[in-house]
């Protein structure tokens, strides 16, 4: 058994700090409304005991006053509670622009990882301290749940769907990652751990191991292998829409609607095609789904994230 | 009260106790015992579920059980608990026998209806305890897709009927209700002359009628998904697994609601009777019912924060969540208020009704960190939520039942119990309670998710403290059914009003007569009118 017992968890990532202040406030109003009633219940409980059989109180209906009083006050500590919460979840749900993306594909049971140099590791994260990490999270099989207590971030990594998450940590160390949503037998060693280094430690740690293929050249590969050049020919003359700098714009849709081309979107293009068409073309494309696994479903989005509008220059 | 209370010769049980008398009876008192047995089985079982997980959680290496026998575990004790316990608990049983009587029938508008509630609730029970018995169930009670429709290994569809058939059990219940509320009241028995009791049930019910349907669909869907390969929810062929929980929320996060607002109702009955004294705020606790059932629809998605649902999405359930919060202050803040300058005592049921409050406030209130969209992203899915949950769903609704049957055990059976063992179990139970679930509330914000067969070794303190906790509280639910069975042989006859209540069950004999009245009461009084003495009731 473990003797030593903290009772707050371990605060590595700049969310930590947001979120504590807030789960304390909450604490605060907490405790405040559970000492007040309890004791005002038990005071009156000894205070008013009932002394005779023959005990007859006066009656006391209610009071309108009271009653706006008692639901005025709290609606106006919620609003506060909310409006704060809000506030924090906004900031956790966009990363910012300059943040090193991480690929994360929960599997039935282990985290595979990818860095955007190409490195992959399973169960383990290594990120460098002070950068902005943003995971992009899918699943292959069943739903899980990418929980780094220390961090206070956790999202559900849902098959056919990109979440996005992020963190900058503030602490070097190693810290508990777990699976969070319930996905079978070994859910609970689904787990791992995030490895906060110094950032020249975290460059020296990716020049170790073997040169890897970052996800935009492996993206590339699969592009030539899956034959998808045939219809997005960089000439235009395809059958299907040109892929250079469409990633980030919106896209005009054949149903009318406009799109930003984010993962989601490209994703939903290579397994679903007929979903969403872009305006001026027909569906024509198969479904890729089942063909590439979702790390090459990665792979793609990046390639096809990297591709420029080819400038007066090179062309 | 009489000096000497007598037990009366005829009653609702004095026409026979063959088997015909009770399967084929359509009394409402009979149907609500059938229910308080069955239930009552349930429970243990349930319980003993309970047990084992906690058995395999004082260690942190999982060496105890398997992990698909543990995984087994918990979905066993969530479904028996939630489907089979807490959500017929207070109305199948209370409620059948209460609300008739309260409002001045004679039975329920559909007794017949009633009795087939009950076989329902059996079939579906029996159904579903054979899915869990033989072979098992491992998808969590939450029955998440794509995990219970595409890799789920087990009896998903059994339980999945057996679920199925429960829910119109629930639904009967609900709409037998609501008919009886609006057409059977006694003359006089106006609106805002009903007991808050029957307030909550008619809040309730609406519930009942108005979600189970969509859990019954729901489930049916993962059957048909798994039998016929539909892609209704599995993203493989097409289908969204997070419509699932959208679908599955929408009648469970109201099902909470199934669970305290009858809970509610009984804590309103046992404050004002034991403080002798009308309830403070009458028409706001009985709104505020109301009001939980119409904002408890429009709250679901706050399980659903961390699932990558659109950001404003989000922040409107929560919103909505703060909202549906306020109904329960308001109620809280009144029974309180409700207390002062009463006349107070310290009888059993009420000793339930402070373990009520205490569990409440700290249950409801910790609802505020997970309604918050900035501290729930680290705490669902964590010990934090179970603790959350057992303190409203045990410490709320168990509590309430158990004040409940402890204020009518005597009108139900007409017998006494022990004053001194009734005390000292509420109390062993809120003890026991506390030191099973508050631990678990730092797990969770410690870290540590629900679900987990083996947990890492710095868990382990907080882990055993909570599995001690759950041996006393087990000695504290088991003391109840020794001392309340022997009051059944040897408890002195209760008379028809033991505890000075108003309230027209508390007019008639203990137990009832079949009738429940020998004359149709009429009503001409305000409600918990403890200004003047209750009247005696004639003994027959």
């Amino acid at each position: 058994m473990n003797p030593s017992m903290p009772l707050v968890p371990e605060r590595a990532s700049s969310f930590a700090g947001e979120v504590d202040a807030l789960f304390f406030f909450i604490v605060a109003v907490t405790v405040f409304f559970t000492v007040a009633v309890s004791i005002a219940a038990v005071y009156f409980a000894v205070k008013y005991r009932r002394r005779s059989d023959a005990d007859r109180p006066a009656e006391i209906h209610g009071s309108l006053l009271l009653e706006l009083t008692w639901t005025l006050i709290p609606l106006g500590i919620v609003v506060v509670m909310f409006v704060w919460g809000a506030k924090v979840f906004f900031h956790m749900n966009r990363p910012p622009d300059d943040a090193m993306t991480v690929s994360v594909v929960g599997k039935r049971w282990m985290w595979k990882l990818q860095h955007p140099t190409g490195q992959r590791e399973i169960n383990e994260l290594h990120v460098p301290l002070g950068r902005a990490v943003k995971l992009v999270i899918t699943s292959e099989d069943t739903i899980h749940s990418f929980f780094v207590p220390a961090f206070r971030i956790k999202k559900d990594a849902v098959p056919g769907r990109y979440n996005v998450a992020w963190f900058r940590a503030t602490k070097t160390g190693t810290f508990h990652l777990f699976c969070a949503e319930y996905c079978g037998t070994e859910h609970s060693k689904m787990i791992g751990r995030v490895v906060v280094l110094e950032p020249e430690a975290y460059q020296t740690w990716l020049a170790g191991g073997p040169p890897p293929e970052s996800p935009v050249v492996a993206g590339e590969k699969l592009f030539t292998e899956l034959n998808c050049v045939t219809c997005h020919r960089p000439d235009s003359a395809g059958r299907g829409p040109l892929l250079e700098g469409i990633f980030g714009r919106p896209v005009k849709l054949a149903s009318g609607d406009t799109v930003v081309a984010d993962e989601a979107y490209v994703r939903e293009s290579i397994v679903n095609p007929a979903a969403r068409v872009v305006a001026g073309y027909q569906p024509v494309m198969p479904t890729y789904l089942g063909q590439v696994s979702e790390e090459q479903l990665i792979s793609l989005v990046a390639y096809i994230q990297s591709l420029q509008v080819p400038t007066e220059a090179t062309r | 009260m009489s000096a000497e209370a007598t037990y009366p010769k005829d009653h609702f049980l004095s026409g026979g106790w063959d088997l015909k008398s009770w399967l084929l009876t359509k009394d409402h008192k009979r149907i609500g015992i059938l229910y308080l047995l069955s239930i009552s089985a349930m429970f243990v079982l349930g319980g003993l579920y309970a047990g084992l997980i906690r058995w395999n959680l004082l260690v942190p290496d999982g060496t105890h059980m398997s992990a698909d026998t543990y995984n087994k575990t918990f979905t066993a004790h969530g479904v028996i608990m939630v489907f089979f316990f807490l959500i017929p608990s207070i109305p199948a049983v209370l409620g059948n026998f209460l609300i008739p009587l309260m409002i001045g029938a004679k039975d329920l508008a559909f007794p017949k209806l009633n009795l087939l509630s009950w076989y329902l609730y059996m079939l579906g029970g029996g159904i579903t305890l054979y899915a869990l018995l033989v072979g098992g169930l491992e998808t969590g009670w939450t029955f998440y897709t794509p995990y219970s429709t595409v890799f789920a290994q087990s009896n998903v569809e059994i339980a999945a009927v057996g679920i199925f058939v429960a829910g119109f059990s629930s639904i009967l219940t609900g709409l037998n209700f609501i008919v009886t509320i609006h057409k059977m009241r006694a003359p006089g028995m106006t609106w805002f002359r009903m007991p808050l009791f029957v307030w909550a049930h008619y809040a309730t019910a609406i519930i009942q009628v108005l979600g189970t349907p969509v859990i019954a669909i729901t489930i049916l869907l993962v059957a048909l998904e798994r039998i016929f390969h539909f892609g209704f929810f599995d993203p493989a062929r097409g289908g969204d697994p997070i419509l699932f929980q959208h679908l599955f929320w929408f009648y469970s996060h109201p099902a909470v609601y199934i669970m305290i607002l009858p809970s509610m109702g009984v804590i309103s009955e046992l404050i004002t009777c034991f403080s002798r004294k009308r309830v403070f705020g009458y028409s706001f606790i009985a709104m505020s019912s109301l009001a939980i059932a119409a904002i408890g629809f429009l709250v679901w998605a706050h399980h659903m924060f961390v699932s990558g649902m659109a950001v404003y999405s989000a922040m409107v359930f929560s919103a909505l969540t703060y909202l549906v919060a306020i109904p329960s202050a308001i109620k809280t803040f009144n029974w309180v208020a409700t207390l002062y300058k009463g006349s107070i005592s310290w009888d059993t049921p009420m000793i339930y009704v402070f373990c009520f409050l205490g569990l409440f406030l700290i249950g409801g209130l910790t609802g505020l960190f997970l309604g918050n969209l900035g501290t729930d992203v680290h705490l669902t899915d964590t010990y934090f939520v179970v603790a959350h949950f057992h303190y409203i769903m045990v410490g709320g609704a168990i509590m309430g039942y158990l004040g409940a049957i402890h204020f009518w055990w005597p009108k139900i059976t007409g017998r006494k119990y022990s004053e001194a063992w009734g005390r000292l179990s509420a109390v062993l139970i809120f003890v026991g309670f506390n030191l099973t679930f508050f631990p678990q509330f730092v797990l969770g914000y410690l870290g540590m998710p629900r679900r987990y067969h083996v947990y890492p070794d710095e868990f382990q303190v907080l882990n055993v403290l909570s599995t001690a906790g759950a041996t006393v509280l087990g000695f504290g639910y088991l003391f109840p059914s020794f001392y309340l069975v022997y009051s059944l042989f040897r408890g002195e006859p209760a008379g028809a009003n033991p505890w000075g209540a108003k309230g027209l069950e508390w007019t008639t004999t203990s137990p009832p007569p079949t009738e429940n009245f020998h004359e149709v009461p009429v009503v001409t009084e305000e409600p918990y009118d403890y200004a003047r003495a209750p009247k005696e009731a004639a003994v027959v």
